[in-house]
C-alpha cells in the first residue's frame, strides 16, 4: 500500500480525501491528514453563519465518523514542523515521524496582516477560524457590557464583506474600510460597488472608501483608526480581513521552490519542484497565482489525485474565477473578464435600477457575437443561464442587451431557452466541476433514476447549490427524452400526486387516514410527506379543523402554535385586517406580562408571542378567548392576513375603504386550509401601501371599483401578483377569489405558493382568466359551492380545544408529570427574553 | 450541550434492570407518541397501533439538542418504523436509533413492554 500523507486539513485538504475515497483505486492507498487546528475540516465560505447560530458541527465538512470508516489517519491539533525529502519523512511539532510516498501540501493560507503601527493592541483581529471567531466573539461581549458599539473591518473585499457581517450579527455597529474607491475591487466596477454599497447600507453598515490607515489609536487597546489624508474613525474593535498570505513556511524550509511574494510553485500537474510532493488550494502557486476560491481548490485535488493514481490530467492554463453569492443578504455574481482588464474592444451594456437595487453588467464583442463576462448585483438569477453562454462561448441574441432586460416582446421563454441545447462539455456545477453531458451521462446509463440519484453520483448542486434549478430541468429533461414519465407522486406510500389524491377523497367520500392508507396506499404505514398532505386536503374538502385527526397533522398544526428554536411555541391571534381597538391592545398587553412572553409585531400587522411551553398554550388561549380573540392559524397551511393600509376611511388619497374589505376578506377565509399558506392585501389607492401586489392575492382601489391580483409572493423569490380583472365592485372581488382559491387548492402541487402554481399553470393568467371571468372549464359553479361550504363551516379550532378534556390531554409536556421541559434555558434580550444560543 | 445525550444509552430487552411504569395505554395517541419522565431522562414513546408496536428513544434531538422527538410524527421508510423530528424533520429509525436521512449521531433506543392497562420503558441501571 502507497502512504499519502495530506498537510492540512481544511475544505480542499477535505476534498482531496472525498475525492480519494471514491476514486477506483482508493484501496490500494493509505492516508493521513495533519491538521493544526483543533477541529475536522469545516466549511470556511459560511463561517459567518456560525454568528448566526450555526454550530461548528453544523459547518463541519463530514460526519465525525467518516474519516474512521473510510480508514483515514486523521490527526488533528497536530501541526508538521519538517519534512526530509531524502527519507521522505515528515515530522510533527513533537518529533514523530511519519514516512510517504506521496505528500500533498493542503496547508491554506492565513490572514495578511499589513504593517500598520498598532496591529498588536488589544481589540485588533483577524478573520479567519473558528477560533478567530470565538476569540471576537468574547471580546465584542466585554465592549457591549462596557456600552461600546462600534467596530470595523479593514477590507472591503470579499471575505471582509463577510467579516463585516459577522460583526454585524454580534450586535455592534460595522464599518468596512477599503483602501480602493470601490468595494470588492478585483470582481466589481464602480456602478456595481455603488450599488452594494446602498444596499449594505440600508442594513446600518457603514462603507469608508479611499481610506489608508496609518496607525491605530489607543493605548493598551484600540481606540480609533488614524487616516493618512488626517481624518480618523473612532471604532473600538478592528477586523483584519485585507487578503491572504499562502502558508508555504514548511515548504520554503525543506527546500521546495517558492514564488517571490509567497506560495508553493507548482506546475499544470500540480506537482512541485519535488515531483513526489503537491500542493494544491492557497498555498499553491499555479501560473504564478494564488487562486483564493474554492471552486479552482477543488479542481487542483482533483488533478493532483488523478496524477497521483496515474492518470495524466493537468490544470487548464485559464482558470476561471466566476463566483456568485450572497453577500450581507445581496446577491452578487461575476463571471468571465468583468472588469475587461484583456482590454479587448468591448461594448458594455449596463441596466441601473437604483429602486430595486439591481445593477448588472455584461461585456460583449465588438462584433456582438460573444460574451466576454459580467458582473450582476442585487438580482443574481441569470447567473447560471449568463455563465453558460459565456463559457461554452454561444451565440448571443440579436439584441445582447436582451440578455439582461429580458425579452422584451412578451413571451417569458428562458435565457438560454432548452437547457437541452447546451452542448455537453457545458459545466452545469462549477464548485464540483460537473458537466451537462455527466448529468444525462448518468441518467442515461442508468446510473441515475430521479434528481436524488443524480445529485449523489455526479455531486452536481452540493456545492454552492446555485445550479440546482438548472439540474432539475437537465434531469427533467433527460428522462423525458428517454419516455420515462417523471410521476409526482407524493411519497413512497402513494402512487398518486396531489392532485389524484385530492380527486380519490373527493369522490370516495374518505374521512381517516387509516381508511386511505388502507385503500389506496402502498402497505406502508405513512410518513411526514403524506401525513399533513392528507390532513390537508380532507380539510378542505370536508372542512374539517386540525383537531380532527391531529396525529396526521403537521407539528404546528398538531399543537395549534409554531414551534420555535428552543422547542417553546409562538402564539398569534387575528387581528382582521390589523384593525384593533386600545382595549384590544392593553388585553393583549396584560396576556403577554402574566406569561412573560416575548413580544414583537410580524409582517402581517399583529402581535405575535413567542416563549410559550406546550403546558401554558391552553392557558394562553382561554385568556385570549375570553378577551374576544380567536385563533389566528399562523401555524396553519392557510389563510395567515389580509394586509390593509388605512384607506378612505382617513387617508386623504384613498380611493375607498381598504381596511373594511381587508377584514371581510380576511373573515371569509380564515381557517381554510390549502396547500401552503395564503396572504392577500387591500391598498386603498395606486400608491399601495399595502404591498397587496406581494400577496396570493391583492386588491387595489382604483377609479371605478377595485383592481384584482393573484400570485404574488415576497420571500426568497419575489414575484408581483397578475392581473386578473381591473375595475371590479366588491361582490365581483369575492366571487373572483373564491374561484382562484378554490382552483389553487384543487390543483397545486404539495407547499406550492400561488406564485409558483401560476408559473407552472399551462397558459399562465390568461387560462386562469378563462377559467375564472369565463367559466371555461364549466367548474365555477362547483368552485362556488365548495368554497361556501368552507366559509360556512368555519370554527376557531383553540376554542373547539379549549373546550374538550380529552383534546387538552395533547398539551401537556409530559403524559406521566405535570412538570415543564426542564432542558429550556431563556436569557435576557433588551427587556425581554429569548432561548439560549444553539451551541 | 454534549452533555445532555450522555445519559442517554440505547437499552436492549436483555440488560433491562428497571421496567418503569410509564403511564396508561389510553394517555398516549394512537399512531403517535408522547413524552415520559422518568429520573433526569425524558424518553418519547410512541405507539404504533396499526403495526401493533410501541417504540421508545431519547426525547432530544441529536441536532439542536432540543426536547422534541415525542412530538414529531411517525411513520414508516421502506418498512422501518421512523420518527421525524418536528424542529428539521431529521428522521430517526425507532429500531436502531439511526439517523435515516442524514449523518447526525444516532439516537438512543429503549425497549416498551405492555401489562394489563399500562406501559413500562426498559433501562439498564
Amino acid at each position: 500500500m502507497k502512504k499519502v500523507v495530506i498537510i492540512g486539513n481544511g475544505m480542499v485538504g477535505y476534498k482531496f480525501c472525498e475525492k480519494f475515497v471514491a476514486s477506483e483505486r482508493f484501496n490500494e492507498y493509505k492516508l493521513t491528514v495533519f491538521g493544526e487546528e483543533p477541529r475536522r475540516a469545516y466549511d470556511r465560505v459560511h463561517l459567518s453563519e456560525y454568528y448566526a447560530g450555526k454550530t461548528a458541527e453544523d459547518l463541519s465538512m463530514s460526519s465525525a465518523t467518516w474519516y474512521e470508516e473510510n480508514n483515514i489517519d486523521l490527526h488533528t491539533s497536530e501541526m508538521i514542523t519538517e519534512i526530509n525529502r531524502i527519507e521522505k519523512t515528515v515530522a510533527n511539532h513533537r518529533g514523530t515521524k511519519y514516512e510517504y510516498d506521496y505528500l500533498i501540501f493542503a496547508t491554506g493560507s492565513s490572514a495578511f496582516v499589513p504593517p500598520i503601527p498598532g496591529v498588536e493592541k488589544e481589540g485588533v483581529f483577524v478573520y479567519r477560524t473558528i477560533e478567530d471567531l470565538e476569540a471576537t466573539e468574547a471580546y465584542a461581549k466585554k465592549l457591549k457590557a462596557a456600552g461600546k458599539t462600534e467596530a470595523a473591518v479593514l477590507g472591503g473585499g470579499l471575505l471582509g464583506l463577510e467579516a463585516a457581517n459577522a460583526v454585524k450579527n454580534l450586535g455592534l455597529n460595522a464599518h468596512v474600510i477599503e483602501f480602493a474607491p470601490r468595494l470588492m475591487p478585483r470582481q466589481l466596477d464602480k456602478g456595481a460597488s455603488d450599488m452594494l454599497q446602498s444596499k449594505i447600507e440600508e442594513l446600518g453598515l457603514q462603507v469608508h472608501l479611499s481610506k489608508q490607515t496609518q496607525y491605530i489609536q489607543g493605548d493598551k487597546s484600540i481606540e480609533g483608526l488614524q487616516y493618512i489624508d488626517e481624518t480618523e474613525l473612532k471604532v473600538d474593535m478592528l477586523v483584519v480581513s485585507a487578503g491572504i498570505r499562502p502558508r508555504d513556511e514548511v515548504a520554503r524550509e525543506c527546500g521546495l521552490e517558492v514564488g517571490t511574494r509567497g506560495g508553493i510553485i507548482v506546475n499544470q500537474k500540480m506537482q512541485t519542484s519535488d515531483s513526489n510532493i503537491y500542493a494544491i488550494g492557497e498555498c499553491a502557486l499555479l501560473n504564478n497565482m494564488i487562486y483564493g476560491l474554492v471552486a479552482p481548490g477543488y479542481d487542483m485535488a482533483e488533478i493532483a489525485l488523478n496524477q497521483i493514481t496515474g492518470g495524466d490530467n493537468t490544470m487548464p492554463e485559464y482558470i476561471d474565477m466566476s463566483t456568485q453569492l450572497k453577500l450581507i443578504g445581496t446577491e452578487v455574481a461575476s463571471f468571465g473578464d468583468a472588469l475587461n482588464e484583456a482590454k479587448e474592444d468591448i461594448d458594455e451594456i449596463t441596466y441601473v435600477n437604483k429602486r430595486t437595487g439591481i445593477y448588472k453588467r455584461i461585456n460583449v464583442a465588438k462584433n456582438g457575437k460573444k460574451l466576454l463576462g459580467g458582473i450582476l448585483v442585487g438580482d443574481s438569477s441569470d447567473y447560471n443561464a449568463l455563465f453558460q453562454i459565456y463559457n461554452t462561448a454561444m451565440k448571443l441574441p440579436e439584441n445582447p442587451e436582451d440578455l439582461i432586460l429580458g425579452s422584451r416582446g412578451g413571451d417569458n421563454g428562458s435565457l438560454l431557452g432548452d437547457v437541452m441545447d447546451l452542448p455537453d462539455e457545458a459545466q452545469i456545477c462549477s464548485c464540483e466541476s460537473v458537466t451537462k453531458g455527466q448529468i444525462c451521462g448518468a441518467i442515461q446509463n442508468g446510473e441515475a433514476k430521479d434528481l436524488a440519484d443524480v445529485v449523489s453520483c455526479t455531486k452536481a448542486g452540493t456545492g454552492c447549490g446555485g445550479c440546482k434549478p438548472m439540474v432539475k430541468d437537465l434531469t427533467d429533461a433527460t428522462l423525458k427524452s428517454l419516455g420515462i414519465e417523471v410521476k409526482d407522486n407524493v411519497c413512497e406510500h402513494f402512487d398518486y400526486n396531489r392532485q389524484e389524491l385530492y380527486d380519490i377523497i373527493q369522490i370516495k367520500g374518505y374521512t381517516s387516514f387509516d381508511e386511505i392508507l388502507d385503500k389506496k396506499g402502498n402497505g406502508g404505514h405513512g410518513c411526514e410527506l403524506c401525513k399533513p398532505l392528507i390532513a390537508s386536503l380532507m380539510a378542505t374538502i370536508h372542512a374539517d379543523t386540525a383537531n380532527k385527526e391531529y396525529v396526521i397533522q403537521d407539528s404546528n398544526d398538531r399543537f395549534l402554535a409554531n414551534i420555535q428554536r428552543n422547542g417553546t411555541y409562538s402564539v398569534v391571534p387575528r387581528i382582521a385586517g390589523g384593525e384593533l381597538t386600545p382595549q384590544q391592545l392593553i388585553d393583549l398587553g396584560e396576556i403577554g406580562k402574566k406569561y412573560d412572553l416575548y413580544t414583537k409585531i410580524t409582517g402581517g400587522q399583529r402581535i405575535d408571542f413567542f416563549g410559550a411551553t406546550l403546558n401554558q398554550l391552553p392557558k394562553i388561549w382561554k385568556d385570549l378567548i375570553d378577551k374576544g380573540f380567536e385563533s389566528g392559524h399562523a401555524y396553519g397551511k392557510s389563510l395567515r392576513t389580509v394586509k390593509s393600509c388605512v384607506g378612505s376611511t382617513w387617508c386623504r388619497y384613498g380611493m375607498d375603504e381598504s381596511v373594511s374589505f381587508a377584514i371581510e376578506l380576511e373573515n371569509r377565509y380564515r381557517g381554510m386550509r390549502s396547500p401552503h399558506k395564503i396572504k392577500g392585501g387591500v391598498s386603498g389607492c395606486i400608491r399601495e401601501c399595502a404591498e397587496a401586489r406581494g400577496k396570493d392575492f391583492g386588491v387595489i382601489a382604483v377609479e371605478g371599483g377595485w383592481n384584482l391580483y393573484v400570485g404574488g409572493n415576497g420571500g426568497a423569490t419575489p414575484r408581483h401578483a397578475e392581473l386578473l380583472a381591473e375595475q371590479i365592485d366588491n361582490e365581483t372581488v369575492i366571487k373572483y377569489i373564491d374561484r382562484f382559491l378554490m382552483f389553487y387548492m384543487r390543483t397545486a402541487k404539495p407547499l406550492q405558493r400561488t406564485a409558483a402554481w401560476l408559473d407552472r399553470l399551462e397558459g399562465g393568467i390568461e387560462h386562469l382568466k378563462e377559467v375564472v371571468i369565463n367559466d371555461k372549464l364549466g367548474i365555477a359553479a362547483d368552485l362556488d359551492t365548495e368554497m361556501n361550504t368552507l366559509v360556512n363551516k368555519f370554527e376557531c379550532e383553540w376554542k373547539q380545544a379549549i373546550e374538550d378534556p380529552e383534546t387538552m390531554k395533547r398539551f401537556s409536556h409530559f403524559v406521566n408529570s405535570d412538570e415543564d421541559d426542564d432542558n429550556l434555558v431563556f436569557v435576557p434580550l433588551r427587556d425581554q427574553k429569548m432561548p439560549e444560543h444553539w451551541k | 450541550m454534549e452533555e445532555i445525550l450522555e445519559i442517554y444509552k440505547t437499552t436492549t430487552t436483555e440488560e433491562v434492570t428497571v421496567w418503569f411504569k410509564a403511564a396508561k395505554i389510553s394517555d398516549f395517541p394512537k399512531n403517535g407518541g408522547a413524552c415520559i419522565k422518568y429520573k433526569e431522562k425524558q424518553i418519547a414513546v410512541f405507539n404504533f397501533e396499526r403495526k401493533n408496536m410501541w417504540y421508545a428513544c431519547q426525547n432530544v434531538c441529536p441536532h439542536k439538542m432540543e426536547m422534541v422527538l415525542s412530538r414529531g410524527m411517525t411513520g414508516d421508510h421502506q418498512g422501518t418504523p421512523k420518527i421525524a423530528c418536528p424542529m428539521h424533520k431529521k428522521t430517526f429509525s425507532l429500531e436502531n436509533g439511526k439517523n435515516l436521512n442524514g449523518d447526525l449521531a444516532p439516537i438512543a433506543t429503549y425497549p416498551v413492554k405492555l401489562e394489563g392497562d399500562n406501559v413500562y420503558v426498559g433501562f439498564a441501571e
